[in-house]
């Protein structure tokens, strides 16, 4: 892979490893413990108290990058810039909203040898919550019905043809469960105000909640399918707690997906299993989730997959892992010096 | 009977792999399930209880019956 032993230098977005984290600093870990070669991480944060940036052991250097509306031709020349300084071997953004524009600037970063494994727009649109019913439909998967909307004033007619609860979701993340119109439309301001329109309007499922975080190869083969149920669920729907589970069906749906998309990366499939086994596709998130470090913990490291295959190897597909293995987030408070504070934020890096 | 993925140990932890799902039994709860493992049918372990334990036999069953029911209705038994 790197014929000079020198370290394969990784960036990595994703920093806030904070109540809704990123997935940034699960990312490291997991490559810190599967990479058989040194690796120097460069993190890449949005904002200054994103405790990646601080943590021991976790990025080697940190600079600040632009935010996603600055648009791609910002974001290249910030990545160009660092480039220079850092020479990135591979790039892993962890961010829904960073995507567009990694996958836009994905060819020239190439030119300047620095190397991602993303999908191409096609794959990434065929699995946008605005798609999904779509996408579902035309593969023979259960989505539940949604509609997206810009007025509040739509919601009514939608709660009398979805019924009550619904879920009222943002274009990019959060999702409220509404028992009552006046639920519904506080939660559309308070989403809305915060990532825009539409708003996603989707049909209540009742059941339990069982995520996937899996790797597609790109040629339609799935390197790694972890399958994992959250048993801790913080008041954001994040899983505080999670156990992998033995299911085949969740195989099978997550072999389907990456068929049907011949997805290229990492992508996490949120899944509502109902009483009658049947299996609801929530939401296609197209990269790492935040527990991506289970998968390095019951056996199939995917982000340590991901170099490889971005650096143009051949992976074997994976095909068992430790079932009934837990992950449980913890808080922790990381005392940090002001001054590093400080350097990062009056010079943008660390 | 009992479903094969099911695993146990001997402190009387259950764990279903396919849903996540624990439990604790006590160790009369464990010693069926673990019989049940074995493959004995519901009255090879009912004959076994009784020859072991001063049980009366109608107790016993309804005790087994609504034991079977519990481990149903939690989806630890195949079809």
């Amino acid at each position: 892979m790197n014929e000079n032993k020198s370290p394969l230098v990784i960036a990595v977005t994703g920093l806030n490893a904070i109540d809704s984290p990123g997935p940034g600093v699960a990312v490291i870990r997991a490559l810190r413990d599967g990479m058989t070669q040194p690796i120097r991480i460069i993190g890449l944060a949005y904002e200054n108290l994103e405790p990646g940036i601080y943590m021991d052991g976790i990025c080697d250097k940190t600079y600040q990058i632009s935010y996603p509306a600055a648009g791609a031709e910002v974001l290249y020349n910030v990545i160009k810039s660092i480039h220079e300084k850092e020479k990135i071997d591979v790039i892993i953004p962890n961010f829904d909203a960073e995507l567009y524009n990694f996958i836009t600037i994905a060819p020239r970063l190439k030119a300047l040898g620095i190397h991602s494994f993303l999908p191409d727009f096609e794959m990434f649109d065929a699995r946008d919550k605005l798609n999904l019913y779509a996408f579902g439909k035309k593969h023979n998967l259960l989505v539940p019905k949604d509609k997206p909307i810009y007025t509040v004033s739509e919601l009514e007619a939608l709660g009398e043809e979805f019924g009550y609860p619904l879920v009222v979701k943002g274009k990019y993340y959060e999702a409220v469960v509404a028992y009552t119109l006046e639920q519904a439309q506080k939660a559309f301001y308070k989403i809305s105000t915060k990532w825009g329109m539409p708003i996603i309007v989707q049909q209540f499922i009742n059941g339990t909640e069982v995520n996937i975080a899996a790797l597609g190869d790109g040629e339609g083969g799935a390197t790694s399918i972890i399958p994992m149920r959250k048993m801790y669920i913080t008041d954001k729907g994040k899983a505080w707690a999670g156990i992998t589970l033995e299911d085949d069906t969740l195989i099978d749906l997550a072999k389907k997906i990456v068929a049907a998309t011949k997805w290229r990366g990492g992508f996490e499939v949120e899944i509502m299993k109902t009483a009658k086994d049947e299996l609801y596709i929530m939401e296609i998130n197209p990269r790492f989730p935040a527990w991506i470090y289970l998968t390095a913990g019951a056996g199939q490291n995917q982000p340590a997959a991901l170099i490889k295959l971005a650096m143009g190897e051949k992976v074997i597909p994976f095909t068992s892992y430790d079932v009934g293995k837990l992950f449980i987030r913890y808080s922790w408070d990381h005392i940090v010096d002001v001054s590093k504070f400080q350097q990062f934020t009056a010079f943008g890096s660390l | 009977m009992i479903k094969k993925n099911i695993a146990t140990n001997e402190f009387g932890f259950v764990f279903n792999p396919a849903t996540g799902d624990s439990y604790s039994s006590n160790p009369m709860a464990a010693e069926i399930i673990q019989l049940m493992k074995e493959n004995l049918s519901l009255n090879e372990i009912k004959k076994m209880l009784l020859d072991k334990y001063e049980v009366d036999k109608m107790i016993l069953e309804k005790d087994l019956d609504e034991f079977v029911g519990l481990l149903k209705e939690n989806n630890l038994l195949s079809n």
